[in-house]
C-alpha cells in the first residue's frame, strides 16, 4: 500500500565526522477523529487511559482515521528535510508531533537539543498593546527571559523595520508588519532543531528574502524540518524530502528534485482549461510529436531533445486571420518562455481546417513539468480569439537537478 | 555541552515524584512567562476601560448591597453575626468572589490560551500560574476595600489582621485544587464551566458568605460538612478578630490540598496534549 521507494535510514553506527542525529523518529502515527461529539468522547477516554499510563495498542475506533502513518526518518545537524504533500496529506500533524504538542499514538520521537518552531509567528500578541509590549509577550512564549529580551529589543525592532510604529497597538498593524514583528522575535531563537511551517508566505519579497537570509545563516548549526506548498523554496532550502500523501510516506530521501516532480505529478490534471472563446476558431488537436515516452499520460523528453509540437484547429468564421502566441509555463506558473518562429505566408486552409506543427530545436529547459499556454489573437492590438490555459503539458528529463528553468548549454574554453 | 533530550511518545511516565518535579521545574523555568502573561492580561484590560478596577470588586460589592438592603429593611430577618451586618456580608462575597475565581482561573487561563497551545510548546504550567497572579491582583484591590470597610464600620484593628491574607492563600490553594481536576474536562466540554457556574450559586447558600451559620438544624450539619465553610469563617474571623471556630478543619481541608494540588497538576500536564489534539485547528 504505503512504499518507501528510497528510505535512507542511516546506521546508527556513524563516523564521528558526520554531525550527530538530532531527530530521530521511529514508526509515528497519529489518528484523527472525523466528528466532533465522538472526538470530544474519545478525548474523554484518552483522558482516562493517560492516568492509567497508556500502555495498550492502539488500534482505529469507529469515525477515525490515520491522519499520520508509519513515518520515519532521521535528521542531523546541518540538514533540512523538506516535508511536501497535498493539503490534509498529515504533514502539520507531523510537525505538531514534532513540537511536542499532541502525542503519537504509535512510534517515538527522539529530540535532542532547544527546539524552535515557526508555525505561528506573534503569538500571544495582545491587539491592544504596543509592539514593544508584544515583543515581550512573544518572547516570553518562545522561552526568552526579560534579560535576552531586554538585550536583543533594538536588533529585533531593526529586524522587523518597525521602528516608527513600535509604540502603536498591534491591532494598528498591517498583517504583514505583524508577521515581520513576529519573525523578528523567532529569528533571536538559536535553536538546534528549527520546525517551520508555511508561516513565511505572508510578508511582502523584501522580507521573504530576509527571512532565507536568516535561515541560511542558521541551517549550517541547525536541523530544519521545513513544510511548504512553495518548491521552489523547498528545492532551495532542504537537502532531503518527505512526500506525504494520507498519512503516509509515498517518497522519502536525499533526491528532493525527485520528489518534487512526484508531487507535481500528482496534480498533473491534463485538462486543459479554456479562458476565453470568442467562438472564431477551436483547437481540434495538440500532441507533441518528437518521440518521447509516455508516463501516465505525461510525454517526457530528454533535455537537447527537439520539442515538435503538432495543431490542428478549426476556423469556425472565414474572415478569422489568426495569430499564435505559444507560452511556455513552469509548474509553478510562472511564464518562462515564448515561441517565437516567422510567420508563415499563405496558411494553407483545407475543409476550414488549419494544421500545423512547431519545432524547436535543441530544448533546453532544465529538468521538471512544463505546461503550454496559448493565444490566438488578431491584429495589431493582439485581441483574443481564443486563449486556452495548460494547452499541454510535458516534462524534460536531465538527471541535473537545478532550481532555475533553464540550463544552457555553455562551452569552456581555456585561455591560458 | 550536553543537549537536552525529549522524547515523545504513546507511552506515559506515570512516576509521580518525577512529574511533579517536572512540573514544578517548569513553573520555576517559566516564571517570567507567566509573569508577562498576567501583565499582558492585567493591562490589556485596563487599557480598554474607563471604569477600570472598578470591575474588580463590582460583583462581591453590589451582592453585598442586596444582602444589606434585604436585611435592613427587614425583608429577611438574619441572626446576628456579631460583627456591624455589612462587614459581615461583604466580607463574605468578598471570600466567595476569590474562591470562585480560583475554581474558574485555571479553565479560563488555559482556554483564553487556545490559540497558542494548538502552536507553540511552552510550559503549560505558566497559565496556572498567571491567572494565580491576576486571582491575586484583583483580590488586592478587594481586601483594601474590605479594610476600609472594618475600619468605616468601627470593627477596628486586630493583630490577627496580619495573618488575613495568609487565610486568603488557603482559599486560592483550595479553589486551583479543584479547578485543575476540572481544567480538563472542562476544555472539552462547555458544560462544565456551565455546571460550576450554576453550581456554585447554591453552593453559596450552604455556605456562611450573607449569613451566619445557625445554632441547629439541616443547614448546620451542611455548613459543617461544606469545605468552603472553614475557609471563608477562618478568613473572616481573622479579619475582624475573633478566635477563629473550625481551625482544626481549616488545616484539614490545607493539608488534603496540598497533595491533591501535586496530583491535580500532574493530571493537568498529562492531560493538556491529549485536550490540544482535540482542539487543534
Amino acid at each position: 500500500m504505503i512504499a518507501k521507494t528510497m528510505d535512507t535510514l542511516q546506521p546508527t553506527n556513524t563516523p564521528t565526522s558526520e554531525p550527530e542525529v538530532l531527530v530521530k523518529v521511529e514508526g509515528l502515527s497519529k489518528k484523527f477523529c472525523k466528528d466532533l461529539k465522538t472526538s470530544l468522547w474519545y478525548g474523554m477516554k484518552d483522558l482516562a487511559s493517560g492516568l492509567r499510563g497508556n500502555k495498550a495498542e492502539r488500534e482505529l475506533r469507529p469515525k477515525e482515521f490515520w491522519a499520520v502513518r508509519d513515518i520515519s526518518f532521521e535528521l542531523r545537524r546541518g540538514e533540512c528535510l523538506g516535508l511536501i504533500g497535498h493539503n490534509g496529506a498529515g504533514k502539520s500533524t507531523l510537525l505538531k508531533m514534532l513540537n511536542g504538542l499532541i502525542n503519537p499514538d504509535a512510534g517515538k520521537i527522539t529530540i535532542k537539543g532547544r527546539v524552535g518552531a515557526l508555525i505561528e509567528l506573534g503569538a500571544g500578541f495582545s491587539p491592544i498593546l504596543s509592539g514593544r509590549e508584544n515583543i515581550y509577550n512573544n518572547g516570553a512564549i518562545l522561552g526568552f527571559t526579560r534579560k535576552e529580551i531586554d538585550a536583543k529589543l533594538e536588533e529585533i525592532i531593526a529586524f522587523a523595520e518597525l521602528e516608527e510604529f513600535i509604540d502603536m497597538p498591534v491591532q494598528n498593524y498591517s498583517s504583514g508588519m505583524k508577521v515581520r514583528l513576529g519573525f523578528a522575535v523567532a529569528a533571536q531563537m538559536e535553536p538546534d532543531v528549527l520546525i517551520i511551517d508555511e508561516v513565511l508566505a505572508v510578508g511582502d519579497l523584501g522580507f521573504v528574502l530576509k527571512c532565507f537570509k536568516r535561515i541560511d545563516a542558521i541551517l549550517p548549526n541547525t536541523a530544519i524540518v521545513f513544510v511548504s506548498h512553495n518548491m521552489p523554496m523547498v528545492s532551495r532550502i532542504c537537502n532531503r524530502a518527505i512526500l506525504m500523501e494520507k498519512g503516509g510516506s509515498i517518497k522519502q530521501g536525499e533526491d528532493v528534485s525527485g520528489a518534487i516532480d512526484t508531487y507535481y505529478g500528482r496534480f498533473a490534471n491534463n485538462e486543459m482549461n479554456v479562458v476565453f472563446d470568442d467562438g472564431s476558431i477551436d483547437l481540434k488537436v495538440i500532441q507533441i510529436i518528437t518521440p518521447y515516452h509516455n508516463e501516465n499520460g505525461l510525454p517526457q523528453l530528454h533535455w537537447g531533445d527537439n520539442l515538435e509540437i503538432y495543431f490542428e484547429w478549426l476556423i469556425k468564421k472565414e474572415d478569422t486571420s489568426p495569430q499564435f502566441s505559444i507560452i511556455l509555463f513552469d509548474k509553478e506558473q510562472r511564464p518562462i518562455a515564448i515561441l517565437d518562429w516567422k510567420k508563415t505566408s499563405g496558411i494553407d486552409r483545407k475543409n476550414k481546417l488549419l494544421r500545423f506543427s512547431l519545432i524547436h530545436k535543441n530544448i533546453q529547459l532544465s529538468r521538471g513539468i512544463y505546461s503550454i499556454n496559448i493565444l490566438v489573437s488578431f491584429g495589431n492590438t493582439r485581441a483574443p480569439y481564443l486563449r486556452i490555459n495548460n494547452a499541454l503539458s510535458f516534462q524534460i528529463l536531465q538527471e541535473e537537478e537545478i532550481w532555475p528553468p533553464f540550463l544552457l548549454k555553455t562551452e569552456f574554453n581555456n585561455k591560458d | 555541552m550536553a543537549l537536552e533530550t525529549k522524547v515523545y511518545q504513546k507511552e506515559n511516565n506515570l512516576r509521580i515524584g518525577r512529574l511533579v518535579r517536572e512540573s514544578l521545574t517548569d513553573m520555576y523555568a517559566s516564571r517570567f512567562l507567566a509573569r508577562q502573561l498576567a501583565v499582558r492580561d492585567i493591562s490589556a484590560q485596563y487599557r480598554q476601560s474607563y471604569l477600570g478596577i472598578v470591575w474588580a470588586f463590582i460583583t462581591p460589592l453590589t451582592t453585598a448591597v442586596v444582602w444589606i438592603f434585604l436585611n435592613k429593611s427587614g425583608t429577611i430577618q438574619l441572626t446576628d453575626t456579631g460583627i456591624p451586618y455589612p462587614v459581615f456580608a461583604f466580607s463574605g462575597t468578598l471570600l466567595w468572589s476569590i474562591l470562585t475565581e480560583s475554581i474558574n482561573s485555571p479553565r479560563t487561563s488555559t482556554n483564553a490560551a487556545q490559540g497558542i497551545l494548538t502552536k507553540i510548546n511552552f510550559p503549560k504550567e505558566a497559565l496556572i500560574i498567571s491567572g494565580i497572579y491576576k486571582l491575586l491582583f484583583n483580590s488586592a484591590i478587594k481586601v483594601v476595600l474590605l479594610i476600609g470597610f472594618i475600619f468605616l464600620f468601627g470593627v477596628g484593628y486586630h493583630h490577627t489582621l496580619w495573618l488575613f491574607p495568609l487565610a486568603l492563600f488557603g482559599a486560592i490553594l483550595l479553589g486551583t485544587t479543584i479547578g485543575l481536576f476540572l481544567t480538563p474536562i472542562g476544555m472539552l466540554y462547555n458544560d462544565v464551566g456551565k455546571i460550576i457556574g450554576f453550581g456554585l450559586q447554591f453552593v453559596m447558600y450552604i455556605t456562611p458568605v450573607v449569613y451566619a451559620m445557625p445554632k441547629e438544624g439541616l443547614m448546620k450539619v451542611l455548613m459543617e460538612l461544606n469545605p468552603f465553610t472553614p475557609v471563608i469563617l477562618t478568613a473572616r474571623d481573622l479579619a475582624v478578630g475573633f478566635t477563629p471556630q473550625y481551625l482544626t478543619y481549616y488545616f484539614i481541608v490545607l493539608a488534603a490540598c496540598v497533595p491533591l494540588l501535586f496530583l491535580g497538576l500532574v493530571f493537568y500536564r498529562i492531560s493538556i496534549p491529549i485536550i490540544v489534539e482535540r482542539l487543534s485547528a
